[in-house]
């Protein structure tokens, strides 16, 4: 029965749980919630990720009525992927908060604060389980929403500014992608994924498609931040608490570089793309964002910009493994997704630890800190490694399989560039090892108290040991991926 | 030739009215300055896009999808209960927004968008930066 | 225990080594008496090895599989054997040495020092027995990241300098270079593992195999062939017993050693000389072995001259590596063992003169061999060595190099291996010689001693070995014997 019913539950559940959490009193009492929400839908996303794994796809109707007219919700191994992918970085940022929150909110707007982070929580997980176009507008606008209340709580008053910017910016995003449904609605009279798919590919009114599929990829390209749509990432990330900027690193973008992935290999199929030379342009933004954003995070003096702008450089790898087409290609993109999800968590977790230990995060303020604070500075090394991508951590086997889909395709610059990035993270991630660990301490501090409080250590440790432990077995990441191209039906690897 | 203007430009007119309509809030949201007038462009260009569905499921002759005696011929419902949805999202939408504009003007006594920055830049100047 | 087992545990030692010795920080005594325990130890696990591998036991211990069909996966043949040796070895001398050395010095952050040491061991391990280019890939990046924090000891701006150079070169290369040259290798092969006789013959066109043969030597940045050697001289702010492990212990070893067994059992030294990369790679560490003695020769700091020197002299393996001729392969596998015995010699020797003298200048060494006869003695025999004199242990890997170029018609080449060899006199015996008998009358303060104790001993052991092997090169010989043929 619930097993059956557990893809809606994972969406009504934490949406019954934001308002009760929004009336209660206190934080502690509303984190209680949170955290029980997560948790069951961790267990839950666990469970139908094992099923999809196994090979069988579920379909769920909404009310019992039939798609199209319906809401249907489909998973496959690619929303089953995302499904998991949220609910761990919620689940561990949720135990994260435990901490942070008291940390960074006054008392009083903690309930609300959680009730906006459940809301967030389940409009990702929505978006990325929902077969029904429309139906992911609607997440969409309820996970942003959320996001800029969230953004907006940051300690600085910049984070005022910077959510506005971000609300401007979304909402046109979030109109643009509903303009491309309209078109695509009028083409077709369906709103159904799978139902579009279909009649897409039958229908004649080429321009009113073309336009279509130009306002959906604008308007989710926005809020995925691909170049040069990106300007309100950095701003936001920089300025929002700590918590919700690890959650945010590790879940926003990548829903959005999902539901584009859906719509390039599931509704509007890779003809068209190729066809129209979409995956050309996909290509060459993703190799301009891998290259700005680590040219930007070099330059950067504090650690949550470098982070930002780090993962504005990840996300041009996940355009790039998209526009490849294959079906390594995809592959590569959602073991990156997975992966990175793990590693700018990790690093966002051990970035807040260093704040409340020292009260700063410019990088200069911390040089030495890393031989005060072992345990921090260590899950920073191994979640920076697998930035890079040293074999041995997950960020290989995400940069393996990515350039494995590019020779695959003879596509040389893509190699060069993949490289390239991966040189350049080298430079970012050692200037922040190197100032952390090799050079004197330059103010005093009270040495590492903070980072043994177990809420803050024992998410960012398990995130930097699941960082190593999936770099040598890649049973789940691999494995989601495999049947998720699958599922799709797509030619599997030569 | 004629055939042609009223076959794409005439038959269409609505999609032209949305279109000048979406322009319109978009050029307001990137030129002006006042964070109040930015979200008064966000609005026009949402209510451009309820307009261009609704109009897109206006079928000749037919009534509102009301079901009632002698009427056989309605317009799609289905565009109309999806704007109904939109509507309630960007009245959310608005909403926030100007509660972000009111915690703005209350720390920085002002909504104009270059007097912010300039505060902000300002700011980063006279002290270290924290972030 | 099997083979296998044994191979775990020369790699886990080190490590668990490393542990102990992190735990000890409190009482120096016992960590270095967990030093020289792990360092015996090892020697004891790899001697096993050799005889489990001379009685022809052979096994593969697959550790983990990341990438379905590409394992973490290590065995034994007959060059990573000879290199266990050489390394595990050169460790604990070096041990020794370092022990005396950085009491002496007074240097800071010992116990960071020890354990990274000995975790940097572990990781060479790995590579010696890496079953397959993965593994190689994986332990080599591991090796680089050990060995950083050694090379930013002292942590002042100029170690920082040079530790960015040095990771920037030893990374950047391995990433941009060699990673995509092995994941094109997969897709074309199917297969990473090393195979006697290579596995690239048939599915890889003569040009494709010139350019990835290209882009692993230059992307195994550890081999330090022109114009990716920097990193090497920058890497000379780190202490002596350092620069005795990147020069002759490990790491600069284990980039030949990469290089020498991607030829071996990647491409397979057939396939190599079928395509022709050998009459034109063969220029690139024939340039190298030139231009690094031309440069030594304009070097006054002692260690940057040292440092030009292995430049050179790595260049001999990988030129012995692109001949791809028997010969030359078992010259190239001989001078890993012969350079290191010599390189880290003549590294203890400056160390000793820094110790006692505080001077880091050629130009500041005249006369004090009277002061320091042991010393300067101990370096005369290392340079004779790496030159290729008899009866020191150098000689019969230049012989067999020279041999190589003679069975591969390069005469230019051999041309150029004569005139390097002279250089080597020029700029290495010179400064023994100046020592001995001084050129103009330098004023020598007379409270300038012999090194101390540990630092002789720990020269004393290798220039005996440099003489030993003359008489009698084995196991190395017929180690190299097997691995080239």
């Amino acid at each position: 029965m619930v097993g059956q019913h557990s893809v809606i539950l994972m969406v009504v559940l934490p949406l019954l749980a934001a308002p009760v959490t929004a009336l209660l009193p206190g934080g502690r009492s509303s984190w209680a919630i949170v955290m029980t929400v997560m948790a069951l839908c961790l267990i839950m996303s666990l469970g139908i990720l094992g099923d999809v794994i196994s090979g069988s796809l579920i379909h769920y109707e909404l009310g019992g009525w039939a798609p199209p007219w319906g809401i249907a919700y489909e998973i496959d191994g690619l929303n089953a992927l995302m499904a998991v992918i949220i609910s761990i970085v919620g689940t561990l940022v949720a135990i994260y908060a435990w901490y942070s929150v008291p940390a960074d909110i006054p008392e009083n707007k903690q309930p609300l604060f959680y009730a906006a982070y459940l809301l967030c929580f389940l409009g990702l997980l929505g978006m990325s389980m929902t077969g029904d176009i429309f139906n992911v507008f609607v997440f969409l606008e309820i996970s942003s929403l959320a996001t800029y209340a969230l953004v907006g709580m940051g300690r600085n008053r910049q984070a005022l500014t910077a959510s506005f910017q971000y609300l401007i910016l979304g909402t046109i995003g979030a109109t643009f992608f509903l303009i491309g449904i309209g078109l695509a609605y009028a083409a077709t009279g369906s709103l159904n994924m799978a139902d579009l798919a279909i009649r897409l590919s039958e229908s004649t009114h080429v321009q009113t498609i073309h336009t279509a599929f130009g306002f959906i990829f604008i308007g989710m390209a926005l809020k995925a931040a691909v170049f040069p749509l990106h300007q309100w990432l950095p701003r936001a990330y920089t300025y929002a608490p700590i918590t919700v900027s690890a959650f945010l690193a590790g879940t926003s973008t990548k829903v959005a570089a999902y539901v584009i992935a859906r719509m390039v290999f599931t509704v509007f199929t890779p003809e068209y793309s190729r066809q129209t030379l979409f995956n050309e342009l996909l290509m060459v933004l993703g190799a301009i964002a891998v290259i700005h954003g680590a040219v930007r995070s070099i330059g950067q003096t504090s650690i949550k910009p470098l982070l930002a702008w780090s993962s504005l450089s990840q996300i041009g790898y996940f355009m790039i493994g998209i526009g490849l087409l294959s079906a390594t290609g995809l592959m590569a993109t959602m073991i990156h997704i997975f992966n990175h999800a793990l590693i700018k968590t990790t690093l966002f977790m051990a970035a807040g630890i260093l704040l409340y230990q020292t009260g700063s995060l410019r990088i200069a303020s911390l040089s030495g800190m890393g031989r005060h604070m072992p345990l921090t500075f260590a899950a920073i090394i191994i979640a920076g490694l697998s930035l890079i991508g040293v074999p041995g951590t997950v960020g290989f086997i995400s940069k393996w399989y990515l350039v494995l889909a590019a020779v695959e395709q003879q596509a040389w610059w893509i190699v060069a560039v993949l490289v390239l990035g991966s040189a350049m993270a080298i430079i970012y991630v050692w200037k922040l090892i190197e100032t952390l660990y090799f050079q004197p301490t330059t103010e005093p501090h009270d040495t590492g108290h903070i980072e043994r409080t177990p809420a803050l250590i024992i998410p960012t440790w398990t995130l930097a040991i699941a960082c190593i432990y999936l770099g040598l077995d890649t049973g789940i990441s691999v494995g989601a991926a495999e049947a998720a191209v699958n599922s799709l039906g797509l030619l599997s690897r030569p | 030739m004629i055939d042609y203007i009223s076959s794409h430009w005439v038959s269409h007119y609505n999609y032209w009215a949305t279109i000048v309509i979406m322009m319109i809030g978009l050029y307001t949201i990137i030129s002006h300055t006042n964070l109040i007038k930015k979200i008064a462009g966000l609005n026009i260009l949402q209510a451009g896009v309820f307009l261009m569905y609704i109009s897109m499921g206006v079928v000749t002759d037919g009534t509102a999808p009301i079901a009632a005696e002698g009427f056989t011929i309605y317009s799609n419902p289905l565009p109309q209960v999806l704007m109904l949805t939109a509507i309630v999202v960007g009245v959310a939408t608005t909403a926030l927004a100007f509660a972000f504009v009111v915690r703005i003007s209350e720390t920085y006594h002002t909504v104009e968008e270059d007097e912010l920055l300039f505060q902000d830049k300002l700011q980063s100047s006279e002290e270290t930066e924290e972030w | 225990m099997s083979i296998t087992g044994y191979i775990m545990w020369a790699m886990l030692t080190p490590l668990l080594g490393a542990v102990i010795i992190s735990r000890l920080g409190r009482w120096p005594n016992m960590r270095e008496a967990a030093t020289l325990i792990t360092a015996t130890t090892l020697i004891g696990i790899i001697y096993r090895i050799y005889r489990r591998f001379q009685s022809g036991e052979a096994g593969e211990l697959v550790v983990a599989e990341p990438i379905p069909g590409l394992s973490i996966a290590f065995s034994v043949e007959p060059l990573g054997m000879l290199f266990a040796i050489i390394a595990s070895f050169l460790w604990l001398v070096t041990s020794i040495y370092a022990i005396g050395y950085m009491r002496g010095h007074h240097e800071k952050n010992q116990t960071r020092f020890f354990t990274t040491f000995a975790i940097a061991i572990a990781a060479t391990m790995g590579i010696i027995f890496s079953d397959n280019l993965l593994t190689l890939f994986l332990f080599y990046e591991l090796l680089t990241l050990s060995t950083y924090p050694l090379v930013v000891h002292s942590g002042t701006d100029k170690a920082r300098h040079s530790g960015r150079v040095y990771l920037g070169v030893l990374m950047g290369t391995s990433i941009v270079l060699m990673l995509p040259a092995i994941i094109v290798i997969q897709t074309q092969t199917g297969t990473l593992d090393f195979t006697a006789g290579g596995i690239m013959a048939d599915s890889v066109s003569p040009a494709w195999a010139i350019t990835l043969y290209l882009l692993f030597i230059l992307g195994i940045g550890k081999a330090a062939v022109m114009p990716l050697h920097k990193w090497l001289p920058a890497a000379m702010v780190a202490p002596t017993p350092v620069s005795a492990l990147l020069h002759a212990v490990a790491v600069v070893k284990a980039g030949v050693f990469s290089i020498l067994k991607v030829t071996l059992y990647i491409f397979g030294p057939d396939f190599i000389t079928s395509t022709g990369a050998d009459t034109w790679l063969i220029w690139l560490p024939a340039t190298t072995i030139l231009l690094a003695s031309l440069i030594a020769m304009t070097c006054d700091n002692l260690k940057e001259r040292l440092a030009y020197s292995t430049i050179g002299q790595l260049s001999y393996i990988v030129l012995g590596a692109v001949l791809a001729n028997p010969t030359g392969l078992l010259g190239g596998s001989l001078h890993i063992a012969m350079h290191a015995f010599a390189k880290i010699t003549l590294f203890f020797a400056a160390g000793a003169i820094l110790v006692a003298t505080h001077k880091t200048q050629v130009s500041q060494l005249n006369g004090l061999g009277r002061q320091m006869p042991f010393t300067f003695i101990f370096f005369a025999i290392g340079s004779a060595s790496i030159i290729g004199l008899p009866p020191f242990g150098g000689m019969w890997s230049k012989w067999y190099l020279a041999l190589g170029t003679v069975d591969a018609g390069q005469w230019a080449i051999l041309a150029i291996l004569m005139l390097s060899s002279l250089l080597n006199i020029i700029y290495l015996l010179a400064i023994p010689v100046r020592a001995f008998f001084p050129t103009t009358n330098h004023h020598i303060s007379e409270n300038i001693k012999e090194a101390p104790i540990t630092c002789l001993i720990g020269m004393l052991i290798p220039s005996l070995i440099c003489i030993y092997l003359f008489l009698n090169p084995e196991p190395f010989y017929s180690l190299a014997r097997l691995a080239a043929q």
